[in-house]
Parts: C-alpha cells; sequence; structure tokens
C-alpha cells in the first residue's frame, strides 16, 4: 500500500516526504528502495519494520542526507534535499540520529561529545552549555558529565548519543535500531525516555526496529519488505 | 575549546608518531638555520675582506669572478690623488696551496691597507711589513695549521717566504690567509702590474654618486660600487645564498613530506572519528581545520625546537677549533622568522591532502566500515 498519499494532505504538514525512491548498490545489482513513497507529519512518530536488507536503514539515511537516492525526491521540513550540496549540512542541524552504536569519541568527555553539534553549528557556548544542562537532566546524566566514554554503561552511552542528538533542538529525530547493543530492560527505559523527549520536544520521530514491542508504541508502524512499504498500521 | 580539543587529542594519542613527526621538522629547521646561517656568515666575512675600512669596491666590468678582475696599478693610484678620495688601496687575491691544506687565500697589499693596519699584532713588527719582498705575514689561523713562526721559512704553493710576522683579525677568512707586499703577490701570481680590486675610502660619503660616476667616465673598464651594493649583486654571493636557501628548503622539504605522511595515517586511523564529526554536522572546513590545526602545531613545534637545535649548533660549530673563526654564530631575525615561516608553509601543505582526503569522508561509508 503506498502511503505517501494519506500524507500529502495540506491541512497537515508533511515534516519529511519521500516520493518514488530508488536506492540500489553495487551498480544497481543489490536493489534495496524500489520506488518508495514515505511520508511523515509533524511531531508524529513512525517505526518502520520489516526484516533485514529491506530498506529501514536505507530509508532512514537517505531521509537524513547521509545517502543519495538514485532516483526520487525528499522533502524535509517542506524543502527537497539537494545532495552534494551545502544544504545537506545544515540538515545536520535539523535532524538528530541515533545509531544502534552510540559513536562517541572515545577521547572526549560525555559533555564534550554532547556539544560537538553546538560547535559545528557554531551555536554560543554559553546557550549550548544551558541546553546541555538542560537535556543532561532530563536524561540522567548530569552526574556523569566529565567522564569518559569508556566509564559509561551501555545506557548511559545510548542515553549520551540521545542528548547529543537533541542538542541542536532537531525538528526531526531519526533512530536506526537505537536498542539494538541494549539489555531488555535498559532497551525499555531508554525508549521509554526517548518517547518522552519527543513529545516535550515536540518533533517527528522515525526509527528503523526489529523490536515489534517497541515500535507498537509509536503512532504508526510502517511495515517493509524488498524495498517496499506494504502496509501501514496504527500501533 | 572542543575544537582545539579534537586537534590535540589525535596528537597525544599517538604521541610517538607526533614526536617523530616534530623530530622531522625541527632536525629540518635547524639544518636549514645552520646552513644558511653559516653561509650567509661565510658571505658576510668574505663581504668583510673587500670592504675592510673602505666604503666602495672598484674592480673590473664584466668578470665573473673577483679573482679574475684586473685593476690597473695606475688607475688605483689616480684614484687615491682625486680630491674626493681619502685613501684608495689596492688588493690582489690569490689562492694557493700547501702542504695538507689545499687552500690558502693570499692578499697582496701596500702597508697602509686597512687590515695591515687594523690587525693585532701578536708577533712581528707592522713597521717591517713590505721592507723585503720575500718576507710575508701570516694569520694566527694559518700560523697555527703551517704550526710556523716568526723568522722561521714557509712554503706556499711553490715559493718559500720568510715569515715576518703574525697577525689576528677580526675575520676567519683573513685570519686563515697570507698577506704579502703587493709587487710580491703581483710577481707571485703572474699579474704584474694589475690588482684585483681597489678599496676606497670617501673623505665625504655623500660624494659616493659622484665618485662613481667619475670612474665610469675616467675608467670605462671598471666599475665602482658601494659595500651593500656589491654584496647584493655580486654573483657569487648571490649564488651562495640561493643555494643555501635551497639546501635548507630541501631539508625543510622532507620534514614537509614526513608531516604529510603523519597527517595521512592520522587520518586513516581517524577515519570513524571523522564521520562522527560529520553526521555531527562538522563541515568541509572544520574537518579541514582540524587536519591543518594539527599538523600547524606540530610544524610549530618543530620550528620551536629547531631553533633551539640551530642555535646550539651553530653556536658549537663555532668553537670546533678547525673552524674557528669561519662561523659567524650572528643569526638573523628574518632568518629566524622566514625559517619558521617556511617551516609552518611546508608543514601546513604537507597536511592539504590529507584534508583533502578527510573532507571528502562519507560519513556512512565510514561508519560501515568500521
Amino acid at each position: 500500500m503506498n502511503d505517501a498519499a494519506e500524507y500529502s494532505s495540506p491541512a497537515q504538514l508533511a515534516v519529511i516526504q519521500a516520493a518514488d525512491v530508488w536506492k540500489s548498490y553495487d551498480n544497481g545489482s543489490i536493489k534495496v528502495l524500489n520506488g518508495i513513497h514515505f511520508g511523515a507529519h509533524a511531531g508524529q512518530t513512525v517505526a518502520l519494520c520489516g526484516p533485514s536488507g529491506c530498506g529501514k536503514s536505507t530509508l532512514l539515511h537517505l531521509v537524513g542526507g547521509l545517502d543519495t537516492p538514485d532516483r526520487g525526491s525528499i522533502s524535509v521540513n517542506g524543502a527537497p534535499l539537494r545532495f552534494g550540496s551545502g544544504s545537506l549540512r545544515l540538515l545536520r542541524h535539523e535532524v538528530g540520529f541515533v545509531f544502534q552504536l552510540h559513536n562517541l569519541i572515545p577521547d572526549l568527555t560525555l559533555e564534550e561529545n554532547c556539544l560537538l553539534p553546538t560547535v559545528a553549528a557554531g551555536t554560543n557556548r554559553r546557550d549550548a552549555r544551558e541546553r546541555f544542562m538542560q537535556l543532561a537532566e532530563r536524561t540522567g546524566l548530569a552526574h556523569r558529565l566529565d567522564q569518559p566514554i569508556q566509564k559509561l554503561s551501555g545506557g548511559e552511552r545510548q542515553r549520551t548519543a540521545l542528548c547529543r542528538a537533541l542538542m541542536n533542538r532537531p525538528r526531526i529525530l531519526l533512530a536506526d535500531e537505537p536498542t539494538g547493543s541494549l539489555d531488555e530492560r535498559a532497551s525499555e527505559q531508554f525508549f521509554e525516555l526517548l518517547l518522552e523527549l519527543v513529545e516535550i520536544e515536540g518533533i517527528t520521530f522515525a526509527m528503523a526496529t526489529h523490536d515489534r514491542a517497541l515500535a507498537v508504541r509509536c503512532d504508526r508502524l510502517v511495515e517493509m519488505r524488498d524495498g517496499r512499504v506494504y502496509e501501514t498500521a496504527k500501533a | 575549546m572542543i575544537f582545539l580539543k579534537l586537534i590535540l587529542t589525535n596528537l597525544l594519542r599517538h604521541r610517538v608518531r607526533t614526536l617523530i613527526s616534530v623530530a622531522g621538522i625541527a632536525f629540518s629547521v635547524a639544518a636549514m638555520l645552520t646552513v644558511v646561517t653559516i653561509l650567509q656568515g661565510a658571505v658576510a666575512m668574505f663581504a668583510g675582506i673587500l670592504s675592510s675600512d673602505g666604503q666602495l669596491i672598484v674592480f673590473e666590468g664584466n668578470v665573473s669572478d673577483l679573482f679574475l678582475s684586473n685593476v690597473p696599478d695606475d688607475a688605483v693610484r689616480q684614484l687615491d690623488t682625486w680630491p674626493m678620495v681619502d685613501h684608495a688601496d689596492p688588493v690582489l687575491f690569490g689562492i694557493v696551496s700547501s702542504s695538507d691544506h689545499p687552500i690558502i687565500t693570499c692578499f697582496g697589499v701596500s702597508p697602509a691597507d686597512g687590515r695591515i693596519r687594523n690587525a693585532t699584532w701578536l708577533s712581528g713588527s707592522r713597521g717591517d711589513f713590505a721592507k723585503n719582498d720575500s718576507a710575508i705575514v701570516l694569520g694566527q689561523r694559518t700560523a697555527e695549521f703551517l704550526n710556523a713562526k716568526v723568522g722561521e721559512q714557509v712554503q706556499i704553493g711553490h715559493g718559500h717566504f720568510d715569515v715576518l710576522a703574525i697577525i689576528r683579525t677580526s675575520n676567519g677568512f683573513e685570519d686563515g690567509g697570507v698577506f704579502m707586499p703587493l709587487t710580491t703577490a703581483q710577481n707571485f701570481f703572474h699579474k704584474q702590474g694589475v690588482s684585483s680590486v681597489a678599496t676606497v675610502k670617501l673623505k665625504n660619503k655623500e660624494d659616493s654618486a659622484a665618485f662613481k660616476h667619475a670612474v665610469q667616465a675616467k675608467f670605462p673598464n671598471l666599475i665602482a660600487l658601494e659595500d651593500e651594493e656589491f654584496n647584493q649583486s655580486y654573483s657569487q654571493f648571490k649564488t651562495l645564498k640561493a643555494t643555501a636557501w635551497a639546501i635548507g628548503g630541501c631539508g625543510l622539504l622532507l620534514g614537509g613530506l614526513g608531516v604529510a605522511n603523519t597527517m595521512i595515517m592520522s587520518v586513516f586511523t581517524r577515519i570513524r572519528e571523522i564521520a562522527i564529526l560529520r553526521l555531527n554536522g562538522f563541515s568541509n572546513g572544520q574537518i579541514a581545520g582540524i587536519i591543518l590545526g594539527e599538523s600547524g602545531l606540530v610544524s610549530l613545534a618543530g620550528a620551536a625546537a629547531g631553533l633551539v637545535i640551530g642555535l646550539d649548533a651553530i653556536l658549537a660549530l663555532k668553537f670546533v677549533p678547525a673552524l674557528h673563526g669561519y662561523v659567524d654564530a650572528h643569526v638573523r631575525l628574518y632568518v629566524m622568522v622566514a625559517v619558521v615561516v617556511l617551516a609552518c608553509i611546508t608543514g601546513v601543505a604537507g597536511a592539504l591532502y590529507p584534508a583533502f582526503y578527510a573532507i571528502r569522508v562519507r560519513a556512512l561509508e565510514a561508519l560501515r566500515f568500521e
């Protein structure tokens, strides 16, 4: 089922909109996305589910400007992405990423890692610090600010990554298997925190996951298979 | 602060590699500083020989080397009588060899020559100079390496001469040379009736231009230049200086290649980190800034260490007995600045390709690769 039409209604602003997007690797021998249509409204939480290799992560990477589609168009916040242009760097300030692996820099402290996006964006140091303290409080990291990354638990590292992703007040948060490296309990706690922050910040959230128990807690559950969106189910 | 930490972190993470890079630049800087300073010192000493207490040098035009210049005695005598001239002294340069010493510079001078007048006479009497054609004066170093004393006979080239006196001058080349009466030198070098140059002191310095014009008018084959003009235009000096900078430049280039190699390794080993910075919105300029900043710091540290090593090396060379007097330990400020600037430019240039490579890192691929 093609869900593009459902989210092209002018009454609701489509923060993410992908239309007829194709993506393949190895000179087209590995087809990952086959003319996919996908959209998400402001403040909506969407879970992308499906077997490995179905294109969930690829779709998130394309929406986040980390990869280039072979064909089709992607719009973020109403503006079409122009791949290979400087606008993609600006997109990084509007889109936050959380990956399965935390992707923190081990030589920096928790605080320094979190401040990286503000350094990139040239944010005033005081404002950045204020924002960080606010997020650190919310994510329960306030007592670990000066800790090197190696001394943090897996859950704390992932919370640090979440904190960092939200530093520039993005309008969109993309997460690729965000609980994939956590045990069940930590995973539950982390996802609870993530949804809470998404709601507080009022941002659009899209997540690729295998964990259906988490997926059903999102506003929408999008099923993907063989590079296509087959169904859209309300959680 | 975080930006600076990102630069420093990698340098501290690979301390040995950083030290090797710093050492590469340091030794390059030291080599350049030492070579340039020593050669410039040598040029300055040679220029000092030419100028002595004069202000102008008169020599034959269109000669590539002053040893080939012929200034007639008659011309020097005429110059000496010009009203604007305080004194004009002929000097004949010649090079001979002696046992175990392939090069000894000979100066054919008159008793009134500034070198003779201003030298410290360690033994022998100045008043006896030029009274006997076969009596010569040895510079202190020449006397040392010939193991000669006043009254003894020494062989200089194919001739045998009596040692009249031993003198010390402030110039290494003169201290390592032999002073002969002008006529003795002219006969010895088969250049009767001519000298290599005439050094001229004017009564009034302001008359330089008039003197030069007068020389040009009266002696079309001769050229008169002020000492500074001569030092800047003499092709041998230019060649020596260019050689010094070229040798030093090659050293610096090697240091730069070392930095380039280090920075490439640095980029390769931190691909993941660069990808993470990319994911966090770091621009091309910011990524390049980290790489170039790293190499800039290495270059600056290397340049600072190189200056210390170079200055120590020059000082040490000054006290090596065999080089005594030949090494001018006066390091010119502009040479130090030029060497440091060149080191930084070379170091940063060496990091251009690594920086270019770094900004082309595609975050997703780099993370997948890791």
